[in-house]
């Protein structure tokens, strides 16, 4: 395999991010940026209480006031559906998921802390702010349901009224396995017992939300402008199923967009209301959020709490996995919650071991919090976390190596079926160890401990596997599992006449350098210059209908639609170069941007063809048509499973319980990569957003009252550079995808998946070395958490 | 925010008479001040900028051989002005990032007196005196409480006198998202005497901790502090920390700040 910056182009280049020039020199268009001739601005006037029955809202007063173009509430969107949940879980016994409405504006009820209760269209947006100060809201409040274990308590207060509980569903997964499980956790030599919890994150991507509605009387088209992730899935799901909008009356445009971590995958209400509004003003109607309004109105992420327990025989091999985990939906639900703490996480349950028996059990529950839902990971970082602090935990009681016992139950045969319904294609754990034990330098870390030691700091060495299932996904299978969408992606290749492509595509990019790698692949296939390709995403009036980015699927996905749609480019492109060179079309190959006829020195360049293709007057017109574009749609045949494994090299300070990270290794297997320093890059980004949810994210609701205790950056800690360590990241594991072209199976998860485990089994690693006898900490692994974990040792 | 008016005199005279106005605020940095009116969490008719000011500005060294420093004067300038008292220099160029550090003033955050903000601890812990357009008050008699000081109603901090110790050290342990101290002790030894304030742990705002100095006064070393504790009940207890950590953070990081005290 050839080192990282040995190939200068096409597939395995680290050819620079040409976006960042735009990004890096305040040239990027984000929507923030579009004004359109006109606007009004909205502000929204969001609840300050978590849980209350909505008497009045006055808005009279209010609409007196000056520059206000129109005031609403959730009266004005009775008539409009909800924001619609595009997963229907079925739970153990058969029944579908209970499923309220999510009104755009609350209507009778107030639910959480940052509920829009009414939106003010003015001049200006402080105008319309003072306005929203004039509105008189009469709310009876309601105890305020936080805790999910009070939640599904008999007799708790219902978050909805129409329900029958808070409970959303209750999921067993794959529940004829329970009995199996059971007798063999009866069997079993022992057995290891563990509660976590998966704290609750705040994605907090850069760029805040923002929308702008636009609506054109004389055409009736609308327009919306926003930030997302997915510009076909917002028109699908506000199209079709809140406003009632034809497709072809309604546009959706998502500019360059500033980070989205799966919190801008979501339809959200201030979307439709902009659009909704847009028409009923006249008037183009702009909302941005501030950081306060992201915090209580952006989808968060995460929030599990679980009982896992695995089950080992005398030689130490894995018999038998169960868990128990109470999932946090929020108040309402989010466009993919239900799936997260389901598909996206029981699946994984198995991670990289042949445990022949796992039992899930999942309760989503509502909660009067802002909605949950994927962040970064999306349930395979709730699975992995688990799986690998068990194990760890397993390790430590049995006194065992925690590498060789993970060694011992590796899946080492592929392809592998899993006993929770999903099958590997291929992988190599070993390999993944192997390259992690030398970049981490295990053998050095007994010294580094001693040095510690010196310097009156316990260090500990944290590793562990991940494993994630990318490439979402078979549309068939994801549709029996209840996904309201496919889940295909497309492609478009235009070839123009001098040559040079624009390729429209359906994944979005949001930091992920789309336009850099996506070409990268057309100009290997062909054998022209990278520079000659450009990709075009995110306006639904120029791209074929794709389902956008996340879940680590955009070149596994899309990227392989845009290879079938190069293909047909190609064999068309050939058909021409077989007239113009008087040849067979299935003589012609085509290398380094030149048509030849095999074993001749005859040959016609790239470009001469495309001319020929949209110039055709030398040109075989009754057998194809003139032009030269394509267009494909893909739907995987499996998922793809990116694997690796992770160390992280912690220092504490006993006497304050600070944490510090002196070492991170990743090895990853990610297949084929088509740019390694954009790869390392994504894992880098992970890695951070990893360790913050391991040592200082954790979004936090007082349980009385339900008011937000981390509303800001003075409270929610991000991680920031001198946080972190230089990584040690490696990529050079590659088992290639098996049933995709390129053979990729996606990184930009990986880290986010992979870090926080190793993180936490690092600090469990030094405390121990302290002589500490501690089992678990709780993430955020805080200071102030260590040291009371130490101090109660 | 709400409208208001803004006017940026050039003396403190005229700031003082401005500040006279029905509602007038004095705007120093506006690291905290704009936030909180972005929030309009505060509605003042009109803002004095203490910006503009040339007699609020500046570090120089008073007769008595104290550090003046103008009350507008910025945490970057003190950083890099303040060599001839290296632990306030250092405090200073720790406090938030340079974007902070080159608008938020000394008399701004001595006005403001956040629990948790580093400039009282220096300023209590020297034995600073503040002076105002009226009066000088010694530190002692400055911070009352939490965001509460001596100021009346319209008094600007036009200057703070900084005694300069034989050596001294401000160590802050930083609560983690803010980066405001959870816990931050400045040491300050002077010939007659050790002073200790400790900043961010108390309920009641910056306070000095007398066990710690009399025993530092005896011995200035680390372990002079042994087995000294505080009380937790006066503690503050939130998310970032509890009042037990808190009052053992005080003796660890006071610990520290007389080891690095130079
Ligand atoms: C991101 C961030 C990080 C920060 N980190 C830290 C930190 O680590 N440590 C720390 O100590 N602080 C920190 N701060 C606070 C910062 O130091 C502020 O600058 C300071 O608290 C206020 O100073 P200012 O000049 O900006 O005052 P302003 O915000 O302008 O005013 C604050 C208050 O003081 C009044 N005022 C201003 N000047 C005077 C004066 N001369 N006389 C009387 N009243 C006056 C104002 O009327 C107002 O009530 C941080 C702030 C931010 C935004």
């Amino acid at each position: 395999m050839p080192k990282d910056g040995e190939i200068k182009s096409g597939i395995g280049a680290s050819s620079k991010r040409r976006e960042d020039v735009r990004f890096l020199t305040g040239n990027g268009n984000y929507t923030d940026d579009i004004n359109i001739r006109g606007q009004a601005y909205v502000f929204f006037l969001r609840s300050d209480v978590a849980h209350g029955t909505l008497n009045s809202v006055d808005t009279s007063a209010a609409s007196a006031m000056p520059g206000v173009v129109q005031i609403f509430t959730g009266a004005d969107f009775e008539a409009v559906g909800g924001i619609p949940c595009g997963w229907e879980v079925t739970d153990k016994h058969g029944q579908p998921m209970q499923e309220p409405k999510h009104p755009v504006l609350a209507h009778g009820k107030v639910r959480h802390v940052g509920e829009p209760i009414a939106a003010v269209v003015a001049d200006s947006l402080e105008q319309a702010r003072d306005a929203a100060e004039a509105i008189e809201v009469d709310i009876s409040e309601l105890p305020a349901v936080i805790n999910m274990k009070d939640a599904f308590k008999e007799g708790a207060t219902k978050v909805h009224d129409d329900l029958t509980s808070n409970l959303c569903y209750d999921w067993g997964f794959v529940e004829e396995n329970k009995g199996a499980v059971e007798e063999a956790f009866k069997n079993a030599h022992h057995v290891t017992t563990l509660e976590l919890v998966n704290n609750r994150l705040v994605a907090n991507p850069m760029e805040p939300r923002v929308a702008i509605g636009d609506y054109a009387r004389s055409d009736e088209q609308h327009t919306l402008y926003t930030t997302s992730q997915n510009p076909h899935v917002i028109r699908l799901l506000m199209g079709a199923f809140v406003l009632g909008i034809p497709e072809h009356k309604l546009r959706v445009v998502a500019p360059d967009v500033g980070g989205g971590f799966g919190t801008k995958i979501f339809h959200y209400q201030e979307e439709a209301f902009c659009t909704f509004a847009a028409k009923a003003c006249n008037r183009p109607v702009k909302w941005t959020s501030s950081r306060s309004e992201a915090f209580m109105s952006d989808a968060h992420g995460r929030d599990h709490v679980t009982t896992i327990q695995l089950a080992l025989d005398k030689d130490n091999n894995f018999t038998a996995l169960r868990t128990d985990t109470l999932a946090n939906m929020g108040a309402y639900l989010s466009t993919f919650a239900s799936s997260v703490p389901t598909w996206l996480h029981g699946t994984l349950m198995a991670g990289n071991y042949k445990t022949p028996l796992i039992y899930v059990n999942v309760k989503a529950m509502f909660t009067n919090t802002v909605p949950v839902d994927a962040y970064r990971g999306a349930g395979r970082p709730e699975a992995t976390y688990q799986i690998e602090r068990v194990i760890d935990m397993a390790a430590r009681e049995l006194g065992a190596d925690p590498v060789a016992l993970r060694r011992q139950n590796y899946v080492t045969e592929f392809p592998y079926a899993t006993p929770v319904a999903v099958e590997y294609d291929t992988g190599d754990y070993h390999a993944t160890m192997d390259k992690l034990e030398e970049i981490a330098d295990f053998t050095g870390f007994e010294a580094r401990r001693k040095e510690s030691e010196a310097k009156g700091k316990w260090r500990g060495l944290g590793i562990n596997n991940y494993i994630e299932a990318c490439g979402i996904a078979p549309s068939n299978l994801v549709g029996q599992l209840g996904a309201r969408a496919g889940l295909y992606d497309a492609a478009t290749v235009r070839v123009n006449a001098t040559g040079s492509i624009s390729v429209m595509v359906g994944a979005h990019s949001h930091g992920q350098g789309h336009e850099t790698a996506f070409p990268q692949v057309v100009a290997d296939m062909i054998g022209i210059d990278e520079s000659q390709i450009d990709i075009v995403h995110g306006d639904t009036s120029k791209i074929p209908f794709g389902m956008g980015t996340y879940g680590s699927r955009s070149l596994a996905v899309c990227g392989s639609a845009m290879v079938r749609a190069t293909e047909k480019i190609i064999a068309k492109a050939k058909k021409i170069a077989a007239h113009l060179l008087e040849a067979s079309d299935t003589d012609i190959e085509l290398k380094d941007g030149m048509f030849s006829v095999a074993g001749t020195d005859k040959s016609v360049a790239w470009g001469d063809v495309t001319l020929a293709a949209y110039v055709p007057h030398n040109y075989p017109l009754e057998e194809i048509e003139p032009g030269l574009e394509e267009t494909a749609f893909y739907d995987p045949s499996n998922f793809t499973y990116p694997a690796g494994a992770y160390a992280c090299e912690v220092e504490v300070d006993p006497d304050t319980g600070k944490v510090t990270i002196e070492r991170f290794a990743a090895a990853d297997d990610f297949g084929n990569v088509i740019n390694p320093m954009i790869v390392s890059g994504q894992v880098h980004g992970g890695i951070a957003q990893g360790v913050g949810q391991a040592l200082l994210e954790g979004c936090s609701y007082d349980e009385e009252s339900g008011q937000l205790l981390t509303g800001s950056y003075m409270d929610y800690a991000m991680p920031r550079a001198d946080d972190l360590p230089f990584y040690s990241v490696d990529h050079s594991c590659q088992t290639p995808c098996t049933h995709n072209p390129l053979g990729v199976k996606g990184c930009g998860e990986a880290g986010a998946i992979g870090s926080p485990p190793s993180v936490v089994n690092a600090v469990i690693d030094a405390l121990n070395s302290g002589g500490k006898k501690v089992a678990h900490i709780d993430m955020p692994l805080t200071p102030d958490r260590v040291w009371n974990a130490i101090n109660n040792a | 925010m709400y409208n208001f008016e803004f006017e940026k005199p050039s003396s403190i005279a005229d700031a003082v008479a401005a500040l006279g106005g029905d509602e007038a605020q004095a705007l120093g940095g506006g690291q905290t001040l704009i936030p909180t009116l972005k929030q309009r969490l505060a509605s003042p008719t009109t803002l004095v900028s203490l910006s503009n000011i040339p007699e609020m500005q500046g570090i120089c060294t008073g007769d008595d051989g104290a550090l003046c420093i103008g009350g507008a004067t910025t945490h970057g300038a003190v950083a890099s002005g303040a060599g001839a008292y290296p632990g306030l220099a250092a405090l200073a160029g720790h406090i938030g990032d340079p974007a902070v550090r080159n608008r938020g003033t000394i008399g701004g955050s001595l006005a403001n007196n956040d629990p948790s903000a580093c400039y009282p601890a220096a300023a209590l812990a020297s034995g600073a005196t503040l002076v105002t357009n009226t009066r000088e008050i010694a530190s002692d008699d400055y911070f009352v409480g939490m965001f509460e000081t001596a100021l009346e109603e319209g008094e600007i901090v036009t200057e703070v006198r900084f005694p300069i110790p034989q050596a001294s050290h401000y160590e802050k342990f930083v609560q983690p998202a803010s980066r405001f101290a959870l816990v931050g002790v400045m040491v300050a030894k002077f010939a007659d005497g050790v002073r200790v304030a400790i900043t961010g742990a108390s309920e009641e705002g910056v306070f000095r901790w007398a066990e710690a100095e009399t025993a530092l006064s005896v011995n200035f070393s680390p372990d002079a502090l042994d087995g000294l504790t505080l009380d937790a009940d006066n503690m503050i207890g939130d998310l970032h920390g509890s009042k037990e950590y808190r009052a053992h953070l005080c003796g660890v990081i006071a610990k520290r700040a007389v080891a690095k005290a130079a």
